[in-house]
């Protein structure tokens, strides 16, 4: 089982490879991928230093060119294929079928993954992506139970990856536009969700207040902390009621089923947040590294040690942890 | 530009009646479609797009209706689940495909899978957002898009331009904006149910559970595991310029009130029997949480256009 960790700048990418991983994701500096944030992702310069500081100590890396190409950005879309395939990348990660059409024919011996961002959930959708385009690795929206994604990786030619740790999508990705509903630009379009641009944060009698595109999304009280301010998890008001109608300021932690995820015949597993600094990238790749390892030597007795979590807490998004929809109950 | 004078240039785009998204009760959605059959929508959209757990018609009965939209010369589609996980929905997803008596939306990507090789629908939930990925479709088959509801008429204009003869575009062009999907049943979750035992209480719902905003604001309707716009997306002010574009079919998602009501105010402002300001003043009356237009003139979707953006 390969991990999978996101790297936002070189120093970042250097901290993955140094603690663990096996492979590094990254983008280019526009909306072609869906970590499009101000003063992010590689340039050709820094790109060309972290393969070959990755590929010195055999990590690979893998470019995400996952956003939704519209007609008249289309050559941004190749343009960043045609750029990935020079570079020599280990794989891309594409979601958009007109773009995996062109990358499937231009570059035929080019490593193909689907993004969770290409929406795939069953096997079906996947093996339709794999006979089209000869997609070589699956990355499944989080909306599967894991006795969901174990039956998905019995059912599918493709080697499957999974979201381990990192901050939360709770709807199916590449098909959600609630940011853009408020603020006019969403991961499809734009490759962030609530845009830093959109976003206003404001003191006021009655709270703090978060808006995106002007919509109040959050209002808290002073002294509670403020998390990405993504609308879904933020409080509305329900049937008189003010609640987290869509889901708490949660993240995502599954280091307590490692075990059945190994199990299940997961080929790699993703760490998200390319967004967020090199300390969190050291940190979580070195927990995770060590869990899959202590995993792999002996999953019967694997215990995720108290001192891991505590660690991923420190870098934690909001105070809390989920193992989301790989457990039912979440659903 | 006159309505008339808009002909001579291109037909008028048809109306069609999406499909029902709520968990409305048997007999009210035989009702439904027993009225619907008597207004001018073209083409009806039948089926279950949002969960697979509601099962008060089965595809036999959504078959059975499609007979009868065709008898009273229209044409039937038969709709799909839009977000596909279980084997159960997989299993019924490939059944419905296998029929070929009707043309078939597919709405999540499984569908294309079994669609391959003959005429089918991509539905809105399908993410076609560029002219390779609508030639790559078209080469498997599809005859008809639903714009993604987040695009707008720049990229539509795009595509229009770009597809190939006998393709028809069609664009949502009222109701609540269907936003997003999840494994989550959202409706059960504010009813602190799990979705397990979710005792259909979206069914309590017929247009979805309102969240607004702690100012006040309506903002989102949760319709189990999709989360909707609360204000309604409304194309009548830019009929002119869909027409003009040779847009082909125009989207009515049905509401649980008034849904003919609309169909007719969309109806007589295509054929230039109603003007514009009487039809804008009917739809306003049956959408007391607001209309909303921004993602066709390419703003936040929950934008209200002024008119001199439309045209």
């Amino acid at each position: 089982m390969e991990l999978v960790c996101p790297a936002g700048n070189l120093p970042s990418l250097k901290a993955a490879v140094d603690n663990g991983a096996d492979a590094v994701y990254i983008g280019f500096r526009d909306d072609t991928n869906a970590r499009h944030f101000a003063g992010l992702n590689f340039g050709d310069k820094q790109i060309r230093e972290g393969l070959k500081y990755a590929r010195d100590r055999k990590v690979k890396v893998f470019v995400a060119v996952n956003t939704y190409a519209q007609p008249s950005g289309w050559s941004r879309w190749t343009a960043a294929v045609d750029r990935a395939a020079d570079l020599g990348v280990d794989a891309l990660i594409l979601a958009d079928m007109g773009v995996l059409d062109y990358a499937a024919e231009r570059h035929p011996n080019l490593n193909l993954h689907l993004s969770v961002q290409g929406s795939a959930t069953n096997p079906a959708a996947i093996g339709f992506m794999h006979r089209h385009f000869g997609i070589r690795r699956v990355v499944v929206p989080r909306v599967l139970s894991l006795a969901q994604v174990a039956n998905l990786i019995e059912n599918v030619e493709v080697p499957v990856e999974i979201f381990g740790f990192g901050s939360l999508c709770v709807m199916v990705e590449g098909r959600c536009l609630l940011s853009s509903y408020a603020s006019g630009q969403s991961p499809n379009t734009y490759g962030a969700c609530s845009p830093a641009a959109h976003v206003e944060w404001r003191d006021t009698p009655q709270g703090q207040e978060t808006r995106l595109g002007g919509v109040l999304i959050e209002r808290r009280g002073h002294g509670e902390p403020a998390g990405y301010p993504t609308l879904c998890k933020g409080r509305f008001t329900v049937e008189g009621e003010i609640r987290h109608a869509i889901e708490e300021p949660t993240s995502l932690n599954t280091l307590d089923i490692l075990p059945g995820i190994l199990a299940a015949g997961v080929s790699a597993i993703k760490l998200e947040g390319r967004q967020r600094s090199t300390r969190y990238v050291s940190q979580v790749t070195g927990v995770w590294r060590e869990a899959i390892d202590a995993c792999k030597r002996n999953p019967q007795a694997f215990r995720a040690k108290e001192s891991w979590h505590q660690t991923l807490a420190s870098v934690s998004e909001g105070a809390q942890t989920t193992i989301g929809p790989y457990h039912r109950p979440w659903h | 530009m006159t309505m008339d004078s808009m002909q001579s240039q291109s037909p008028r785009p048809r109306l069609s009646l999406g499909p029902i998204l709520y968990h409305w009760p048997r007999e009210q959605v035989l009702d439904f479609y027993a009225e619907m059959l008597e207004t001018p929508v073209d083409v009806i959209y039948l089926g279950e797009t949002v969960c697979s757990k509601r099962r008060l018609l089965r595809p036999e009965d959504y078959w059975e209706l499609a007979e009868r939209v065709v008898a009273a010369g229209k044409q039937a589609v038969i709709s799909t689940l839009a977000l596909i996980e279980s084997d159960g929905e997989l299993k019924t997803l490939k059944r419905i495909c296998a029929d070929e008596r009707f043309l078939v939306e597919a709405n999540d990507l499984g569908a294309l899978e079994f669609l391959e090789g003959r005429p089918f629908v991509a539905g809105h939930s399908i993410n076609l957002y560029n002219q390779r990925t609508l030639a790559f479709l078209v080469a498997r088959g599809l005859k008809r898009w639903v714009l993604p509801v987040e695009l707008g008429r720049e990229t539509a204009a795009d595509l229009l331009a770009a597809r190939a003869d006998g393709v028809e575009c069609e664009l949502f062009a009222f109701g609540r904006l269907p936003l997003a999907y999840s494994a989550r049943c959202f409706t059960a979750y504010n009813r602190d149910l799990p979705k397990d035992d979710c005792r259909f209480c979206c069914g309590d719902y017929p247009d979805g559970l309102l969240v607004a905003t702690q100012d006040g604001e309506p903002f989102l309707a949760l319709n189990g595991i999709q989360t909707q716009s609360a204000g309604t997306h409304n194309l009548l002010p830019s009929l002119q310029e869909v027409t003009r574009m040779g847009v082909d079919l125009l989207r009515i998602s049905p509401q649980s009130q008034h849904t003919a009501g609309i169909v007719d105010v969309f109806s007589a402002c295509l054929t230039g029997d109603m003007d514009f300001s009487t039809g804008m003043s009917k739809l306003r009356d049956w959408t007391p949480l607001g209309l909303c237009d921004g993602y066709w003139t390419g703003q936040a979707g929950i934008a209200n256009s002024p008119i001199e953006r439309r045209v």
